[in-house]
């Protein structure tokens, strides 16, 4: 691909090598509703690329119209579907069109063409792209840690064409430089439970329990891995209860001063759902967070909604019906 | 805080702004489709639909219709479900859909451009031939084809078991099975499940408890945990909320507050978050929201089809 930037200003009118076109005019009908008002360049281009596009020109000259175009405008997909048509037909080198998707991505991380693009020539190349494709994703999580599009596309690798290995380090990197990420933690979840190098969920369990409950103690304000570890004991409700690293957490957050207590109370909600009995200690952990002492009558559940009523004010409905559906 | 500017927003919506160094009318150009709607969806919301030429609008949507039947972005491009579903949409606004050879459109099982046709051996849907796989593209061929009245024109159960396969341990769902659950992608799943009748799939507690938890500080509210509140969320969210019969669980009141603070109550329009440029998008998304927190002057928006409600009991129940 020739990026001389000279070249790349001339507009289709003024190179020679399109003098037997003529270009299509966009037909918007006569009264048109939300008409564009489009700068001369990008209607000069585009209306070549309609020509080109209706005849079905598959050449040179017309990839690097597409190629115009689509800096003209990312989001165009009938242009990108054609690029595709005519790397087809001229059996271009896949490798160096990745070359070319990667320059356009960096200014373009959140558009779908550009993704569907890259999933169609990593599809085309195999299994010895998935280096290539994991590389790729990883610098545009670099920019931006939470790129929806980027996430799906390396999920996507990882299933079709492989490359697990190293996976959950790169999780944890991501988490170390930010434990809030929610991306990174639904990786996790999605490494855990579906790479074929890992035991499973149920054989990772031990580690991960260990893991997140550490991520828990540092920031227990983070909704994050208070779902990952929910989700570690998914159908499972006695290991949930029964593990003593669940309620002893819970405890020690609850117990923490200055600390946000909201997640530790609804895990323990929770638990008290499935059956867990509770320790004395935990039962004067939440009884110390109720400005209302008057109610030491009230079961732990309800004093937990009481609590929350107040520390989650902005949910206070949610919490009112949690306790109406308090059995106890 | 103030209150809706909706002549305004009407204003707004209307003035077509011929800026010929705007970079994103370019941009807007192939997904015009998609700005008819929210425009004029909008429009219809504030009670104001009469103020556009219905005749000129319609005849433009279909020189945007291909042999095949799908609709295109906008003339000269090609045809996409996501513009499809936006021209039933428009169609049904000014109770036009029986310009539509209803056949045509949702027949195409077999024909790779439509909807119907787009359905994978999983139960998932493409959004065109060339196979982006994703839950918004379920949302998109069941909304459409029931609003077509031909829902049966696709195998139903498949689809509903692909988008089930999609639901995560948190109660939310992704674009795929696996992806992280995001809350545009389950309002399209949410959504789906509502027009199937198979919302009984969905764990309503656990999921309305993560909607609801959408709700940040300023009372606006974000689609996934730690990121910024954004106005499209008031849609997103709050629908799937109304769907399953959550929406109390967040504090209306802040976040009507937040969606007001987000308009330009001078030139009209709303943006993402207060004080960012406005665009259209946002501006439908704003009054949508405001539509399901039951703000007076806006009518009711059906949370399923996206529509107002009596554009959708006019399709189901006649006049």
């Amino acid at each position: 691909m020739n990026w001389e930037e000279d070249e790349e200003k001339l507009l289709p009118s003024q190179r020679p090598e399109w003098s037997d076109v003529s270009p299509l005019p966009q037909d918007d009908g006569p009264n048109p509703v939300v008409p564009i008002a489009y700068k001369p360049e990008f209607a000069e281009t585009m209306d070549y690329f309609r020509a080109v596009y209706r005849a079905d020109e598959r050449s040179p000259r017309a990839l690097q119209l597409t190629h115009q175009a689509i800096l003209l405008n990312p989001g165009n997909y009938t242009v990108w579907h054609f690029r595709r048509l005519i790397l087809e037909t001229l059996s271009k080198d896949l490798q160096q069109e990745l070359d070319y998707v990667s320059k356009i991505a960096e200014k373009n991380s959140k558009n779908y063409q550009i993704w569907h693009h890259r999933r169609w020539l990593a599809e085309k190349l195999g299994p010895d792209a998935a280096g290539r494709e994991l590389k790729f994703t990883e610098k545009i999580l670099s920019g931006d840690a939470k790129n929806y599009h980027a996430w799906s596309h390396r999920q996507w690798v990882l299933q079709s064409l492989g490359g697990w290995d190293d996976e959950l380090e790169y999780c944890h990197q991501l988490l170390e430089e930010d434990i809030f990420n929610n991306s990174a933690w639904n990786q996790r979840y999605f490494i855990i439970t579906k790479s074929p190098l890992l035991g499973g969920l149920q054989a990772m369990r031990e580690s991960e329990v260990k893991y997140t409950v550490a991520a828990i103690l540092a920031n227990p304000e983070n909704e994050s891995p208070w779902r990952y570890l929910r989700g570690l004991y998914k159908d499972d409700p006695k290991s949930w209860i029964h593990d003593p690293q669940v309620s002893t957490l819970c405890l020690k957050v609850l117990t923490s001063s200055g600390t946000n207590h909201v997640f530790a109370l609804s895990t323990v909600l929770d638990l008290l759902s499935h059956g867990l009995q509770p320790s004395r200690e935990l039962r004067e952990a939440v009884d110390t967070l109720n400005p209302n002492s008057s109610s030491t009558k009230d079961s732990l559940g309800n004093t937990i909604c009481s609590v929350l009523e107040h520390a989650d004010a902005m949910r206070v409905n949610y919490w009112r019906w949690r306790k109406s559906q308090l059995i106890v | 805080m103030g209150e809706l500017a909706a002549d305004k927003h009407v204003k707004y919506i209307l003035a077509v702004e011929k800026r010929k160094d705007n970079f994103e009318s370019a941009v807007l150009e192939h997904l015009r489709m998609n700005g008819a709607y929210w425009g004029l969806t909008t429009l219809d919301l504030l009670g104001k639909l009469d103020a556009v030429d219905s005749n000129e609008i319609i005849e433009w949507i279909l020189k945007c219709q291909h042999e095949s039947g799908g609709f295109a972005g906008n003339v000269g491009h090609d045809p996409h479900i996501l513009y499809t579903l936006s021209a039933i949409q428009v169609l049904a606004l000014f109770d036009k859909l029986n310009v539509l050879d209803v056949d045509k459109v949702s027949t195409c099982i077999l024909d790779e451009s439509d909807i119907a046709g787009l359905q994978n051996e999983d139960g998932s849907f493409s959004g065109d031939i060339w196979g982006e796989v994703d839950t918004r593209f379920s949302y998109i061929a069941i909304c459409g084809l029931s609003i077509l009245k031909c829902l049966d024109k696709i195998n139903v159960e498949r689809a509903v078991n692909y988008i089930i396969s999609c639901r995560n341990v948190d109660g939310g769902f992704g674009c795929t099975p696996g992806g992280e659950s995001h809350a545009g992608q389950i309002f399209c799943c949410v959504a789906a499940l509502a027009i199937t009748g198979a919302l009984h799939y969905v764990d309503k507690d656990l999921l309305g408890w993560w909607l609801c938890e959408r709700q940040v500080k300023s009372g606006g509210l974000n689609g996934r945990p730690e990121k910024l509140p954004d106005v499209c969320y008031s849609w997103w969210v709050l629908s799937s909320l109304t769907m399953i019969d959550r929406v109390h669980w967040i504090s209306k009141e802040k976040l009507i507050k937040f969606i007001l603070n987000c308009q330009d109550t001078e030139n009209g329009g709303i943006s993402d978050r207060p004080d960012d440029a406005v665009d259209i998008f946002h501006t439908y998304f704003g009054v949508a929201g405001l539509s399901l927190l039951e703000y007076p002057g806006v009518k009711a928006v059906d949370p399923a089809y996206a529509l107002p409600v009596d554009v959708v009991d006019r399709i189901f129940f006649g006049k």
